[in-house]
């Protein structure tokens, strides 16, 4: 790459030339204002509040659009600057309808940031959309559109998974964000449009109305169970990086809230693996064609509306906390000897969509939902918070016994490949007696959108594709649809990076969190001696004590799917 | 003497482009036509989204062979090219049968405009290279200019139809330096006019029998400048529309209809252009304008817009206020 030498504010940078004006400040640590911009997308240079002044330009320009050339001066501050920044920010205020105290950017809000060192007059304009409504989207995400700010991050993150639920249309000479009426679109429940909303417009439905509800029903007993990617993300609402390992705080802090049990959903997921190994191994075997994965329920109801013809092809397994959560009404309630029906199970998910999964029919067992409840990772913070429950300070405190003690492979589900990773070490083991000796699957890992790996099983090449982002994953269905033998088992996660990227995940979610997300949590499995899910020792037990025939193994870890037409209505 | 070529003529010619932004045509050419690149294209612009604006409809009616004969010699000129017509709706019912036959086999193909995506942000050079390319119809950041990565990131060459037009003329060395000036509103003959580019406003007006005036707006239905009659001693510099108007005018109702085109006709994406008309529009309702709000207003639409559209709203509302309402 050709470098090039600039200035910004007369500090001299020598760049790659085409680098956004906007990135090269950030690394140089020099603050410029912006709203619109989220590093995943395109940069639309909307929202006008990165203003800069280049010499020899004769009017302001983006910070996010503008490409470093040669000799270009730049000026991010002038009182033409600030002044225009101002009145722009003025305008998105009078725009968005403030709802502080219920927002999922408390706390970390730029607008409102921008508000205060700005010193606004809020009330210079009467607010456009005061009157605009808001729309459920299934069980999942609430889209509020008096808080737009017109900004259509959200409907490219749509788009770019492949559903196109929202989109712009004509109303009142404005072109406005909506849900479609088209009876062939539909939300897939992923939260990715809350994830890159600026300004909050989006947010998970209860969220934070209803987080006391799950916790109010005291003559239950209240079982926690929280996924993989939580554990490396949800410091981050405590002031604490990303990638901080909290998992025992977290246990901790929990139990504060009046939990009886936690549990750990990577227990789950050692479940998960060994039914899906066994499902990946059988379809080889018999030439049944792909495996795709089945853990994220956004993929699931994304294959089940759009691509009904893969129906056949998706894993029966169940997701890591739904099988952990019927065997903790099952096999659980019974050693305790409490009644499965005076069982609470909360589940705290890095996901929008697992609040729809909770409510599929197909789940129950034995007249039960698996899990009674969904919370976000966004809303166990909010909660916590609520209490004065301080996260940081908390004394650790490991997950109960039986269903707290996972594999690294169970942790690792949290971030893209994990499944397809754990699934392999496992498949690996039931197809030869041997376990691998460099368990790292490395060719899986990482923030790639599409990675594909060949996997040696003794003799046996099993061709793996795992990959971010329903729209990404349109691409290798219709290669599947050319080729059905051009992969045998496919790892599709709706969320970048993976469930640490999820909708129910704090924010911001950028590139560079993500990827501190996933790292901590590949280093929590380094660092673990049971690195495979077939060897955990609670996995064997209650193989041996009640996982014992297939109808129980049917009953407990597998499901079935089937065609959707339109769900959500408007 | 070796016959010279075309790009000389044009730039000899010192003609500019009738689209509105008056570049000059030579050295758009040029630049197509210097970069290296397996594939170009030509787009001739028939959108003519300003209101009150009809010429273009006058040259197609009249012209449209010259109009296609200016678009062989730049598919010719720049080398590896396809051409396209992108035309707004009614021109095409008017004129598409005829402009096909005139085609012939050239390459070219005619492509009508979605006015869905707002009738005016249409007429912008990169959102019509987004709308051919498939897309919504919004501006494109530019740098890179279409001339360098334009239609399906290739070099292009954006003319209007009267530019094209011209281009005929002056291949032929008959071009004579005109243009033509569309005169509208409560102009007592109206009508679209041939007319020497160097002419005065005022020349133009009288020669026409358009004078006395009470005001004009000039360069646009949409965003052409008020003008008193005191002003009118100079040539048009950029699109050559006229618009009469009387002493009857109710200037609240002439901002409310600018207001009102713009704000359906632009495509929302960015905050000056969508918020500052939205507000502009709402004191005009309410006719109650604050200086300091249209001071900031003004500033933030010129300075800070995505597209020329925006930088280009606040020109009728801050002469007509400064000039007509006082």
């Amino acid at each position: 790459m050709k470098k090039v030498t600039i200035q910004i504010n007369k500090k001299k940078i020598v760049v790659d030339e085409g680098r956004s004006i906007l990135d090269i400040a950030r690394e140089n640590k020099i603050e410029i204002p912006s709203l619109c911009f989220h590093p995943d997308l395109e940069a639309k240079a909307g929202c006008r509040l990165c203003l800069i002044e280049i010499k020899g330009k004769n009017r302001l320009l983006t910070a996010c659009s503008i490409k470093a050339e040669q000799g270009m001066e730049i000026l991010t501050s002038s009182p033409k600057i600030e002044r225009a920044r101002k009145i722009n920010l003025e305008l998105i205020f009078a725009q968005h309808r403030e709802e502080c105290d219920d927002c999922i950017w408390k706390d970390k809000c730029r607008l409102l940031n921008l508000a205060k060192k700005y010193k606004l007059n809020l009330n210079r304009f009467e607010d456009r959309k005061k009157k605009f409504p808001w729309y459920q989207f299934g069980p999942s995400v609430v889209f509020d559109s008096s808080k737009c700010m017109d900004c259509r991050n959200c409907v490219e993150a749509c788009h770019k998974q492949g559903a196109d639920f929202l989109e712009l249309r004509e109303q009142d000479s404005f072109f406005e964000v909506f849900p479609t009426k088209d009876p062939k679109k539909d939300c897939i429940y992923c939260g990715q449009c809350l994830t890159h909303c600026p300004v909050g417009a989006f947010e998970a439905v209860g969220e934070y109305e209803d987080i006391e509800k799950p916790f109010q029903d005291k003559d239950k007993t209240i079982v926690v169970q929280f996924a993989p990617a939580i554990r490396t993300s949800i410091g981050e609402e405590f002031n604490m990086k990303p990638g901080e390992v909290v998992t025992d705080k977290l246990v901790a802090a929990i139990k504060k809230l009046g939990a009886d049990k936690v549990f750990d959903v990577s227990v789950g997921a050692d479940f998960t693996t060994m039914e899906e190994a066994k499902e990946l191994l059988e379809k080889i075997k018999k030439g049944k064609g792909v495996c795709l994965s089945s853990c994220c329920p956004a993929w699931v109801k994304f294959l089940e509306f759009k691509y009904p013809e893969f129906i056949p092809h998706i894993a029966t397994t169940r997701s890591p906390h739904i099988i952990l959560g019927a065997l903790i009404k099952t096999y659980w309630a019974k050693n305790q000897g409490i009644d499965p029906r005076k069982i609470k199970v909360i589940s705290i998910m890095p996901c929008t969509a697992k609040k729809y999964e909770v409510i599929r029919d197909e789940l129950e067992v034995f007249g039960m939902e698996p899990v009674d409840y969904v919370l976000t990772t966004r809303e166990l913070a909010r909660l916590l918070k609520k209490r004065n429950i301080d996260l940081k300070k908390v004394k650790p405190e490991p997950a109960d016994n039986p269903l707290g003690a996972p594999s690294g492979a169970g942790v690792i589900y949290g971030a893209s490949g994990g499944v397809a990773e754990s699934a392999l070490r496992t498949a690996y083991y039931l197809l030869t007696g041997k376990n691998l000796k460099n368990v790292d699957l490395k060719d899986v890992r990482g923030m790639e959108g599409i990675k594909k790996a060949e996997i040696n099983m003794e003799g046996f090449k099993a061709r793996i594709a795992v990959v971010t982002g329903t729209g990404n994953a349109e691409k290798i269905l219709k290669e599947l649809k050319k080729n059905p033998k051009a992969y045998n088992a496919l790892e599709v996660m709706a969320c970048p990076g993976g469930c640490i990227g999820g909708g129910g995940q704090p924010l911001p979610s950028t590139p560079e969190i993500r990827k501190q997300r996933a790292e901590a949590l590949y280093k929590i499995d380094a660092r673990k001696k049971l690195r495979l899910a077939h060897e955990n020792p609670i996995l064997k037990k209650v193989y041996k004590e009640f996982l014992k025939d297939e109808k129980t193994i049917h009953r407990i870890c597998h499901t079935s799917y089937k065609k959707k037409t339109r769900e959500v209505k408007i | 003497m070796p016959p010279q070529d075309i790009i000389s003529k044009l730039k000899e010619s010192g003609i500019k482009g009738r689209s509105g932004s008056a570049f000059p045509t030579g050295l758009k050419w040029e630049s197509v036509k210097k970069a290296k690149s397996s594939k170009k294209y030509l787009i001739c612009n028939a959108t003519e989204g300003e209101p009150e604006l009809f010429k273009d409809d006058y040259i197609l009616k009249n012209h449209a062979k010259e109009v296609i004969e200016g678009m062989r010699i730049a598919l010719k000129t720049i080398g590896n090219a396809e051409g396209y017509i992108y035309i707004n709706k009614e021109y095409f019912k008017k004129y598409g049968t005829k402009l096909k036959k005139l085609i012939k086999k050239l390459p070219i193909s005619i492509v009508i405009a979605n006015e869905e995506y707002g009738k005016y942000i249409i007429g912008e050079e990169t959102s019509i290279i987004e709308a051919i390319e498939g897309k919504r119809a919004e501006p494109r950041q530019k740098p890179p200019l279409p001339t360098e990565k334009g239609l399906f990131n290739c070099p292009t060459l954006v003319n209007n139809v009267e530019t094209l037009y011209y281009v005929s003329q002056i291949n032929e060395n008959r071009y004579q330096n005109k243009r033509f000036f569309c005169i509208s509103g409560k102009a007592r003959n109206k009508g679209v006019f041939e007319l020497p580019e160097n002419w005065t406003i005022r020349k133009v007006l009288k020669e026409t029998g358009n004078w006395p005036v009470s005001f004009v707006q000039v360069g646009g239905g949409a965003e052409g400048e008020i003008m008193l009659p005191k002003e009118l001693d100079r040539p048009i510099r950029y699109m050559a529309s006229i618009i009469v108007f009387d002493k009857k005018t109710n200037p609240y109702l002439l901002m409310k209809k600018w207001a009102d085109f713009l704000m359906k006709g632009n495509c929302d994406k960015c905050v000056p252009c969508r918020e500052g008309l939205y507000r502009l529009s709402e004191m005009i309702k309410k006719k109650k304008l604050e200086k300091e709000v249209l001071d900031d207003l003004f500033l933030i639409m010129e300075e800070t817009s995505f597209c020329p559209l925006g930088r280009g709203a606040s020109i009728p509302f801050k002469s007509l206020i400064s000039k007509v309402l006082k």
